[in-house]
């Protein structure tokens, strides 16, 4: 993120078939490096990443993203169309206007950082599940986003497939592409955040660096979500 | 994703494929006459001389008798051919054609089963008709406006019969054209009412046989008439009154003539010397 | 009845060059309707599927209810359209392959475009978000999903063709069967019932049942070879 400022929401609210999904939810997040959201199963994670993107419209509230940001969304199963790996990979340079020559060094360029540039022609469809998200978040770093949105990326993955987008993730944090990484894996949460955002029933109830959070919870909702988690006390082997 | 507009593109040329008449079309009129006409294959017989001749083709659409009249009053005909007089001269009166020529006849003939429930057989289709609905025998009518149907209703009126008041479960009226109706007869051993040409190549017979003939009465003539220009200026009369001449000519009639359907001649010529206004 | 059968055989091998042109009539104004039906109906499908806009489902309603219109209303909607007295009537339409296949586009349409509606609609089910946050207009979301279902749409494609070259209504309306010119296998069948030669109308039955096996034994090994090569 080039700009200062970071993403800020404000008392949203979201209700969507007369469900309140968001009630009131504020945050702050800060212009760089990973931000992790977690929370339990309908806390509205999910949720949150569609309202910063744009999918979700909320009801009422306000949201603050910096002006002219590209987005990159990677959803939690890859969302390929019936198509070349490197027409997948291409289908998110598109809204770019770039000139054919560049669309197709970016392209080739994303498939060879994930490992995949030897089968660029290849159905997307034929691709493992590893595989294809690898392909879904080469899509994601060819088209250099300021934001990249993340939906529970590794949760279908083996460990291989698992380290290797981890890295491609860090990479991109360290380019300066700010990263939103919805996760149940507080593992991977600690491997890769520098501050975490607790939601739980549709609003935020904690936010603070990652370590100091998931080993000193403050909010009773934190410590019984980290508890069900993490039925260990002790972080020291995970980070 | 180059694959919708490449398939559009060759979509729109396989569009335009089909739109192409089927041959290069030189000069042609749209004659409309009617089903039974057209089914006793008279056109097939005739209009191959009439094109080698005028190098024009005739397009023939074939409909009952009122629609025939009907398109060509909307001016989707040039000429029409049709078997019934009162609606021809109607044509005429109405302004629709300046004039109308005979052409030819042919005849009707009363169908019914060989075993003549109602003991119709013989030359009197008055009498026939009088039995058959003293009989209540199973009776077959087109009931579709057409010449066929409303020769019919005259011959029914003609021998005094008062349809409304006998009608019953035994008059069957089908709404259909000439062939479809005789199949229908010929499912339920029925009498009907057809014309001789399109008996003559019906193949689905069954037990019926004609019953009634030669009467004066069933006697069918044709008129032809051009379709009046001034009401509608698309018509191409020059192409149209070069066929109603070649049909009342001299070599047109001896083509109706020579049309036979084994051995049996089914149109009679008689085209008068001046046009019957 | 066997009888009928027989005959039908014998004339099946006898069938002539007027048979030919008969079926090469019906063939290419069947292909040309659903032509024009794909082209206005994939992208008015694909529309309906992605836009959202008031009203949307009562138009969807209203093209699901017109896949069902019956072809002879259809036939003679449109000649009252093409006749000389009427508003089209310059054109010369009426009793020309034209008039046929804009009929059996009209037929075609609907079904063209409520049936790709549904196609893309499933698949907007689970690539729509996505799609929507690359940053794609709704005509490239459209087209990539065209893309993304090009094979459920061939089977569009062939249901509107079906649908098309088996029907009489329309054709006998605005075309008039005229011998040489407008004469489809449909309306010859027709004809030759209704002269009560059974066994030619079976005969030309069966020549176009064969037709309609083709052209969808063509368009699977198309399909197969295209699923094979690109997934």
């Amino acid at each position: 993120m080039s700009g200062m400022a970071g993403i800020t929401l404000t008392d949203i609210r979201l209700v969507l078939n007369r469900t309140t999904i968001l009630d009131g939810l504020s945050l702050a997040i800060p212009p760089s490096g990973i931000t992790a959201l977690v929370g339990p199963n309908g806390a509205g994670k999910s949720a949150t990443l569609r309202v910063i993107d744009g999918l979700l419209a909320p009801t009422s509230g306000s949201l603050q993203v910096p002006d002219a940001m590209r987005r990159a969304f990677v959803f939690q199963k890859p969302a390929l169309v019936r198509a070349s790996a490197a027409a997948n990979v291409a289908l998110g340079l598109v809204p770019l206007g770039l000139p054919r020559a560049e669309r197709r060094e970016r392209t080739r360029a994303a498939l060879d950082r994930v490992g995949l540039a030897h089968r660029a022609g290849d159905p997307a469809t034929r691709f493992s599940g590893g595989e294809q998200q690898r392909l879904a978040l080469a899509r994601a770093w060819a088209a250099r986003p300021g934001l990249l949105l993340l939906d529970e990326p590794t949760a279908n993955l083996d460990p291989g497939a698992t380290e290797l987008v981890e890295a491609l993730i860090g990479e991109m944090a360290a380019q300066g592409t700010k990263v939103v990484l919805v996760s149940h894996n507080l593992a991977q949460v600690a491997r890769l955040a520098a501050d975490v955002i607790v939601l739980a029933r549709g609003r935020a109830v904690e936010h603070g660096p990652t370590r100091t959070t998931l080993m000193s919870p403050r909010t009773p909702e934190a410590r019984a979500y980290f508890d069900g988690e993490l039925p260990w006390t002790s972080l020291a082997a995970a980070s | 994703m180059d694959f919708p507009r490449r398939g559009f593109l060759t979509l729109g040329l396989l569009a335009l494929l089909g739109a192409s008449p089927v041959s290069a079309e030189p000069a042609s009129i749209v004659v409309a006459s009617t089903t039974s006409t057209e089914q006793s294959g008279l056109f097939k017989h005739i209009l191959p001389a009439f094109a080698a001749k005028t190098g024009i083709a005739v397009k023939v659409v074939a409909l009952g008798t009122g629609q025939a009249l009907d398109a060509a009053r909307r001016g989707d005909a040039d000429v029409v051919l049709v078997h019934d007089r009162p609606a021809e001269d109607a044509f005429v009166a109405q302004g629709f054609a300046k004039a109308r020529f005979d052409v030819m006849y042919n005849d009707f003939v009363l169908i019914g089963p060989k075993g003549d429930p109602a003991g119709a057989r013989g030359s009197d289709i008055s009498g026939a008709l009088r039995k058959v609905a003293a009989a209540k025998a199973p009776f077959v009518s087109r009931g579709d406006r057409s010449g066929t149907h409303s020769a019919e209703l005259r011959s029914w009126k003609e021998a005094g019969v008062d349809l409304p008041a006998v009608k019953g479960d035994w008059y069957r009226d089908v709404g259909q054209g000439m062939g479809p109706a005789l199949n229908t007869a010929s499912a339920l051993d029925a009498y009907i009412m057809a014309d001789r040409g399109t008996w003559l190549s019906f193949r689905n017979r069954g037990d019926l046989a004609i019953l009634v003939e030669g009467d004066r009465r069933l006697f069918n003539p044709y008129g032809a008439m051009l379709v009046n220009p001034d009401k509608h200026p698309t018509v191409k009369a020059k192409e149209g009154q070069a066929f109603i001449d070649w049909l009342v000519s001299p070599e047109g009639q001896a083509a109706i003539a020579a049309y036979k359907i084994g051995g049996e001649q089914l149109f009679f010529p008689n085209a008068a010397a001046t046009s019957t206004p | 009845m066997t009888e009928t059968f027989h005959d039908t055989f014998a004339r099946l091998a006898t069938l002539d060059r007027d048979v030919v042109a008969i079926a090469w009539l019906s063939l290419r104004v069947s292909l040309s309707a659903v032509a024009i039906g794909l082209v206005i109906g994939i992208p008015l499908g694909a529309f309906l599927a992605v836009a959202r806009f008031r009203g949307r489902s009562a138009m969807v309603g209203l093209l699901n209810a017109f896949m069902g219109l019956p072809p002879v209303i259809v036939g003679l909607v449109l000649y009252l359209v093409l006749s000389r007295s009427g508003p089209f009537g310059p054109l010369g339409l009426l009793f020309t392959p034209g008039a046929m296949v804009a009929a059996q586009a009209v037929l075609a349409t609907p079904l063209v475009a409520a049936l790709t509606r549904q196609v893309i609609a499933d698949a907007e089910d689970h690539l729509g978000e996505q799609l929507r946050s690359l940053g794609l207009s709704a005509p490239r979301r459209a087209a990539v999903l065209i893309h993304d279902t090009r094979f459920s749409l061939v089977t569009t494609a062939l249901a509107a063709f079906g649908r098309a070259i088996s029907e009489i209504g329309a054709v006998l309306v605005v075309g008039g069967n005229i011998e040489g010119h407008t004469r489809t296998m449909t309306t010859a069948i027709s004809l030759e019932t209704q002269k009560g030669d059974l066994s030619l109308a079976l005969a030309l039955g069966f020549v176009l049942i064969g037709l309609v096996v083709t052209v969808n034994a063509v368009a699977a090994l198309l399909r197969g070879h295209a699923a094979r090569a690109y997934g």
